[in-house]
């Protein structure tokens, strides 16, 4: 949580240690100055990968001196590209990022979603093979799960993967894939035994973009970006130790990943992420006080829900062992951080009035931000998913 | 554990059950069950051992409030153990020791009597206690004390000459006039009218005019407490209706299988579980840093009234017309959330106190 949604009334404060003496030295040595303006837009992400044009020197030398000393994956183990921190010293280590106001030197589907998989499913020479890139910014991930017919019901993924001895032949499409024409690799879903139920017959595969046959489409989305993709694969051959988990238990690995990607998509949808700001102040910035009562009622309700969210996401990280996710009930942060952060927007949009309407208008990109949000309860798995989990699972109603 | 005993005991000592058996007969307070609770070191939570209590701090004292709240258990205990004991730990002094001592050994119950309109607003106070030789006269009226018509002691906030100050008298003092209201939940509230009531110098509870320094904290204690009931109390509505979906069978089948139950019921639980992350937190601040745990504390309150109105409100839709009858448990839970609900400062005062908090 960040210093300015985190009040020091809220906040756990823990005692200045060694650690937090130590860290202190090196952010105030080693945080350029441009990036400590806790910037969270789209555009001033740094995504990493072959291809990533950093936008700045500094965000290229921030990300270099964040990746020596294990600092974009802080709880990660040292062997992995990680600072091996552990609970104490994570919290402590945000902290101290958001007292300066730090931006996270990288950010990716590698560090959300493949790495903590890989941590749990992988064998070691693949977490010491895959982890440290992901770590040091050099390989983009994307996700290849859903397709045209494999939504909300994932297992019906058909993308087919052949057995072919040393490998498996790919065919078949994926749609909504983020990032897939940036990305540098893909981890998919494919179905390696078409006899078996749905679940049991699916393989977690990583396969290389720039393998032949991948080819990707980019989606326009309402918001005006393009972020994600159809991606079709023809024929691409994947080899056999490219494969995470066991043949045919894919769906493990699959669940296992969405519960750390559930619980990301909720820090970020609460605005609890870093840099986010209460929302009292920003809708005092645009409308010069706060004037109307019915918009400051929804505010101080929005404002309460964030506070209380935020809590319950450390609450969760406090409770689960080192490394591991918040389980089933990731679907309830998800859930209520997503629907959350949404109400926030149409807020925000409400407070910016006709300012707000305009594309780069005197708000930015506020009407952007404010649509993009409206995939926060689908991406990922939607609110309604969420809801039966937590149903079947937590409550154990009937299926 | 000390939630898991408090449950053992209150499922057997103080179940719904019992507080019906209570309403039927026309009782609000039951002193055999206090003094047990006193005998665990209930009433003492938060008196020093020095006093005779347990003295297990604030993230504990919710943990019993929470639990209580499950069963609907009736007891002073918030009224007693939480806000008077908080008021009284601000004062180092022999008499408040004793007092302490009392409230540790069950010996002696209080109430909290603030309020004088229909809202809870402690700055507002009108009672008066003008000053008279070496003491003070107290004259005006309270409303919604809370456990007021049975308590032994009364903590009454009146204004002096230069502020607000704080009073710590016996119920049974001559001016005194209880008037035992009729409360929705069933529990003891009072009307009480002060007719010059006499009151020494002894019977201030800190400084005169300085009221807040000893009330604040008493009040962010109860407050604290009462929204961690109002969440036992979410919780088991909520247990009650998920036990009644998987029960109930219409159209061939239990209710639970019905996905639009399925998912307001998940919505529940989602928002109770969210709400108990800002009780546990404001526990822990009130612990850790009392100093600034405001701020904990409202948006403790203020979640806590709105889950628990929710969970009651979906609790009788969802187990349609059995629900809406005298002889199913769900409306005492129902009763006690609206007064709960109103105690110690609503949804709207707390969700002020965050917006203050908050820079809006
Ligand atoms: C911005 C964005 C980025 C994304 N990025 C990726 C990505 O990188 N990689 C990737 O693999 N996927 C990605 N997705 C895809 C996303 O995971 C799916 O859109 C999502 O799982 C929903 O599937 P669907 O779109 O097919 O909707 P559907 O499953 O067709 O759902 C339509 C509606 O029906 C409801 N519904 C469906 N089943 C049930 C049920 N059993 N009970 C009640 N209601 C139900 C849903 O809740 C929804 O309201 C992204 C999506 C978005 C919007």
């Amino acid at each position: 949580m960040s210093v300015e949604t985190t009040p020091d009334a809220v906040r756990e404060e823990t005692a200045p240690d060694a650690f937090r003496e130590e860290l202190r030295a090196w952010l105030e040595e080693n945080c350029p100055q441009e990036m400590r303006d806790g910037k969270m837009a789209e555009n001033s992400i740094c995504w990493g990968g072959k291809n990533w044009q950093f936008t700045s020197d500094a965000q290229k030398q921030w990300l270099e001196r964040c990746a020596a000393r294990g600092y974009t994956v802080p709880t990660w183990p040292k062997d992995y590209g990680g600072a091996g921190l552990n609970r104490a010293q994570e919290k402590i280590f945000h902290q101290e990022m958001d007292r300066i106001n730090a931006r996270k030197p990288l950010q990716s589907f590698g560090i959300w979603m493949l790495g903590p998989a890989l941590l749990h499913f992988g064998s070691h020479e693949q977490k010491l093979h895959y982890l440290p890139p992901i770590a040091r910014g050099e390989i983009r991930w994307c996700q290849g799960y859903s397709e045209p017919g494999a939504g909300s019901d994932l297992a019906n993924v058909q993308t087919r993967g052949e057995d072919k001895g040393d490998h498996w032949l790919v065919n078949g499409q994926k749609i909504w894939t983020s990032y897939a024409d940036k990305a540098d690799w893909i981890f998919a879903l494919v179905r390696t035994d078409r006899e078996a139920p749905k679940h049991k017959g699916i393989s977690f595969l990583l396969m290389n973009m720039e393998d032949a046959g991948v080819d990707t489409r980019p989606i326009k989305m309402i918001s005006g970006i393009s972020p994600f993709c159809e991606t079709f694969f023809t024929d691409v051959k994947v080899p056999k130790d490219q494969i995470v988990g066991e043949e045919n238990r894919g769906w493990d690995v699959a669940k296992y990943l969405l519960t750390h990607e559930r619980e990301m998509i909720s820090g970020g949808g609460a605005g609890l992420s870093g840099g986010g700001r209460a929302l009292g102040a920003v809708i005092n910035d645009t409308m010069e006080g706060l004037t109307d009562a019915t918009l400051r009622a929804d505010a101080m309700r929005c404002e309460i829900d964030s506070l209380a969210i935020g809590l319950t996401l450390e609450r969760y990280k406090d409770q689960a062992e080192a490394g591991q996710g918040a389980g089933d009930a990731s679907a309830m942060l998800k859930y209520m951080g997503t629907e959350l952060n949404k109400q926030r927007h149409e807020l925000m949009m409400t407070a910016g009035g006709s300012d707000a309407l305009e594309w780069d208008g005197p708000l930015g990109n506020r009407a952007g931000d404010w649509l993009r949000t409206k995939a926060n309860s689908i991406e990922g798995g939607t609110s309604e998913v969420m809801l039966s989990i937590v149903s079947r699972r937590v409550l154990g109603l009937p299926g | 554990m000390l939630a898991d005993m408090a449950r053992g005991f209150l499922d057997g000592a103080a179940p719904v059950a019992k507080l019906r058996k209570m309403r039927d007969a026309g009782d609000t307070q039951d002193s055999a069950l206090w003094k047990e609770m006193a005998d665990m070191g209930w009433a003492g939570v938060l008196v020093p051992e020095a006093q005779g209590g347990s003295d297990m701090g604030y993230a504990a004292a919710n943990v019993l409030a929470r639990e209580m709240g499950k069963t609907l258990a009736v007891s002073p205990f918030i009224s007693s153990a939480v806000i008077a004991a908080t008021a009284l730990r601000q004062v180092a002094d022999a008499r408040a020791e004793a007092a302490l001592a009392r409230i540790a050994a069950g010996e002696a119950t209080y109430a909290l009597a603030v309020d004088e309109g229909i809202k809870f607003d402690p700055e507002a106070t009108q009672m008066t206690a003008r000053a008279d030789g070496n003491g003070f006269r107290l004259s005006g009226k309270k409303q919604f004390v809370v456990d007021g018509a049975m308590a032994d002691r009364l903590l009454v906030l009146a204004r002096t000459d230069n502020g607000l100050t704080l009073f710590d008298i016996p119920a049974d003092r001559a001016g005194v006039t209880r008037d035992r209201t009729n409360m929705i939940d069933a529990r003891d509230a009072a009307r009480i009218t002060f007719d010059d009531v006499e009151a020494t110098g002894e019977d201030v509870l800190g400084q005169v005019d300085q009221a807040m320094t000893v009330l604040k904290p008493a009040l962010m204690a109860g407050q604290g407490a009462l929204a961690a009931e109002m969440t036992g109390l979410a919780a088991g509505a909520f247990d009650m209706t998920v036990g009644y979906l998987k029960e109930r069978k219409q159209f061939g089948v239990e209710i639970a299988r019905f996905q639009a139950l399925q998912h307001r019921a998940a919505h529940l639980w989602c928002e109770i579980e969210v709400t108990a992350s800002a009780i546990l937190n404001a526990g822990r601040m009130m612990d850790a840093d009392p100093e600034n745990a405001a701020l904990a504390v409202s948006l403790a309150k203020a979640r806590a009234t709105q889950t628990a109105t929710l969970a009651v409100q979906e609790g009788v839709q969802m187990h349609g017309g059995i629900g809406m009858t005298d002889a199913y448990d769900m409306g005492f839970y129902m009763k006690r959330a609206r007064v709960g609900a109103e105690w110690l400062g609503d949804y709207s005062y707390h969700a002020e106190q965050v917006a203050a908090a908050r820079g809006f």
